[in-house]
């Protein structure tokens, strides 16, 4: 059975829709991501959960009991859970006092307090600063504060709202780090929003993409990266070459699209004449100097429009009758000296070609 | 000029020989101010919490009202106590008007408005991300109270060191329901106007000097006892 159930949720913000009929249940132990852009409504949806606020339309259940809209049964079932919000919020008190009080509110024992709240400073690496007054302390070192003050807690649902949005890189791997460690071990059920896809990929167990109020796909990292549910999705995850086209013939599920100048082969069980985008990672796409036999079955020659250093890895952007833009490393760049007006050859498998239904608008 | 600085000698003698009359008329309008503080505080930072924390119509109209009480003149809450305590008054039966106990009450109406109103925006001042993180935390109604107050301490005490400085500086009330009786009722600011009446003003100055010495020690204290 599912430990949270959401069913039919809609709230408003005066005029704005921020949730429209979203369903969504959450078993024991799992790990979800929520994605979706800023204002997509993802925070509005874990306060809900977190029974901060009151849905305008829609029911919860927790451990299949239906949660009403006040009374003291809210407080128990949010006693069960932990939020941690994008900006930490950290009382103007010590460290110390910071971590114990959830547990001062629970009535815990004084001296398993402080046991407590002294063994979970030394897993977030905060032991030296019992004393110091939160409010001194670094944004990395508040959100480990405030991360510290809910996993105190041992909470069997830990909801995170974009817990590394304001942090720098090196804070950022060590919360995510913190976090993977307490779900293996303590199987703790938790919800995570991001707009970081590869916090989404690394840690999650399920993926539901939130676009507008409404929980458009959820599936695991693969399906949603690989297989986004239209383009919106797509859009979304990264794929950055969604491609205009019409099927023109499938042979025993290798369809043909036909684009304005080119035809595609992807895998596709859609019938001819249907109207579809062609979506292709960037990073399924290789790029040669003269026409290689292999495999694939698509390679078109591209001239290079222009090239983006992006750290370790260059984004190449070509012109092969359509926009095609591809992720090559940096070595790769510099060997073949890919530079705006190289002629190449663009390569991709037809199962790296998603091919997503257009919706008639 | 010389006034002045005769003055300024004059309460630095009062205030080293510890002149018991002095003493006695300091003493009391600490006791009569402090006790209408401390129990006005004791009412209102609960009150104000209750307010703070409750959506009710009319909260915005109740707000102004309590802001324009901030003005209330001294002299009209000293009659309004005066007319409710007075012998043929209503709550004449207590007996306690021309008391010290009548002039804690009407300091303690005084400075309800100022307590109230200042509490309130002190917790005002606490962002809604405080709140939301105590709720989440597992905070009852109660305790989320007591943490935002706690979180506003400065601005709460800042509102406690104003009803204070309020009461123990205002004459109207405590002249017209204290009636200024020697060794009874007489506090500084009945003092002070009746030296200046008397033409001592040098006196009446070096009382001045003294509540404003009073009031000082007091800011100090309390602003130790919030830093701990």
């Amino acid at each position: 059975m599912s430990l949270i159930e959401l069913v039919d949720l809609s709230h408003s913000y005066g005029e704005r829709k921020i949730l429209r009929g979203l369903s969504l249940s959450i078993d024991k132990g799992e790990v979800f991501t929520l994605i979706g852009p800023t204002g997509a409504g993802k925070t509005t949806l874990l306060r809900i959960i977190d029974l901060l606020e009151v849905p305008g339309a829609g029911e919860i259940f927790f451990d299949g009991k239906c949660i009403p809209p006040s009374g003291k049964q809210r407080l128990e079932i949010r006693r069960r859970m932990s939020f941690i919000h994008q900006k930490p919020q950290v009382f103007n008190l010590s460290v110390y006092d910071n971590v114990a009080c959830g547990l001062r509110w629970r009535g815990e024992e004084k001296g398993r307090i402080a046991g407590k709240v002294d063994h979970i400073l030394e897993i977030v690496g905060l032991e030296g600063y019992k004393n110091r007054n939160a409010r001194t302390l670094s944004g990395g070192e508040a959100q480990r504060v405030a991360l510290a003050r809910s996993l105190v807690l041992e909470p069997e649902v830990l909801l995170l709202d974009e817990p590394t949005a304001n942090l720098d890189p090196v804070s950022t791997t060590k919360i995510e780090q913190l976090i993977s460690y307490i779900a293996r071990q303590r199987n703790t059920t938790m919800i995570m929003a991001t707009h970081v896809m590869s916090q989404g990929q690394q840690l999650a167990d399920r993926i539901g993409v939130l676009l507008e109020g409404k929980l458009v796909q959820t599936g695991n990292a693969i399906d949603i990266f690989h297989s986004p549910q239209n383009e919106q999705v797509a859009h979304f995850v990264g794929m950055e070459n969604i491609i205009k086209g019409v099927i023109i013939a499938n042979d025993e599920g290798i369809a043909t699209v036909n684009t304005d100048s080119n035809a595609i082969q992807a895998v596709s069980s859609y019938p001819v004449g249907k109207e579809v985008y062609a979506c292709i990672r960037p990073e399924d796409i290789t790029l040669a100097l003269s026409s290689i036999q292999s495999s694939a079955r698509n390679s078109f020659p591209a001239k290079i429009t222009q090239v983006t250093f992006l750290g370790p890895l260059s984004r190449v952007e070509t012109d092969c009758g359509f926009r095609l833009v591809a992720l090559v490393t940096k070595i790769s760049v510099e060997e073949l000296n890919l530079q705006p007006g190289t002629e190449v050859y663009a390569t991709f498998k037809a199962t790296g070609v998603h091919i997503i239904e257009r919706q008639a608008s | 000029m010389t006034e002045l600085w005769n003055a300024l000698t004059k309460a630095i003698e009062l205030l080293i020989s510890l002149d018991p009359q002095v003493i006695e008329i300091a003493g009391r309008s600490l006791r009569v101010s402090g006790t209408s503080c401390l129990l006005a505080s004791l009412i209102c930072l609960p009150l104000a919490s209750l307010i703070y924390f409750h959506h009710f119509p009319g909260k915005r109209a109740l707000i102004n009202i309590i802001q324009t009480l901030f003005s209330v003149p001294t002299v009209l809450v000293g009659l309004l106590v005066f007319v409710l305590f007075s012998r043929a008054g209503p709550l004449g039966f207590f007996g306690i008007i021309l008391t010290t106990k009548a002039m804690i009450i009407g300091q303690m109406i005084l400075i309800t408005p100022i307590l109230l109103g200042f509490t309130i925006s002190a917790l005002n001042g606490v962002s809604k991300e405080i709140v939301d993180t105590a709720t989440s935390l597992g905070a009852s109604g109660f305790q989320t109270v007591w943490l935002v107050l706690r979180e506003a301490r400065y601005a709460v005490l800042a509102a406690v060191i104003m009803g204070f400085g309020r009461a123990i500086s205002e004459i109207g009330c405590a002249l017209l329901v204290g009636g200024n009786m020697r060794g009874a009722t007489r506090v500084l600011t009945t003092a002070i106007s009746m030296e200046t009446s008397q033409g001592d003003f040098e006196l009446a100055i070096a009382l001045g000097m003294i509540l404003l010495f009073l009031a000082l020690i007091i800011n100090i204290v309390l602003n130790r006892l919030q830093q701990r």
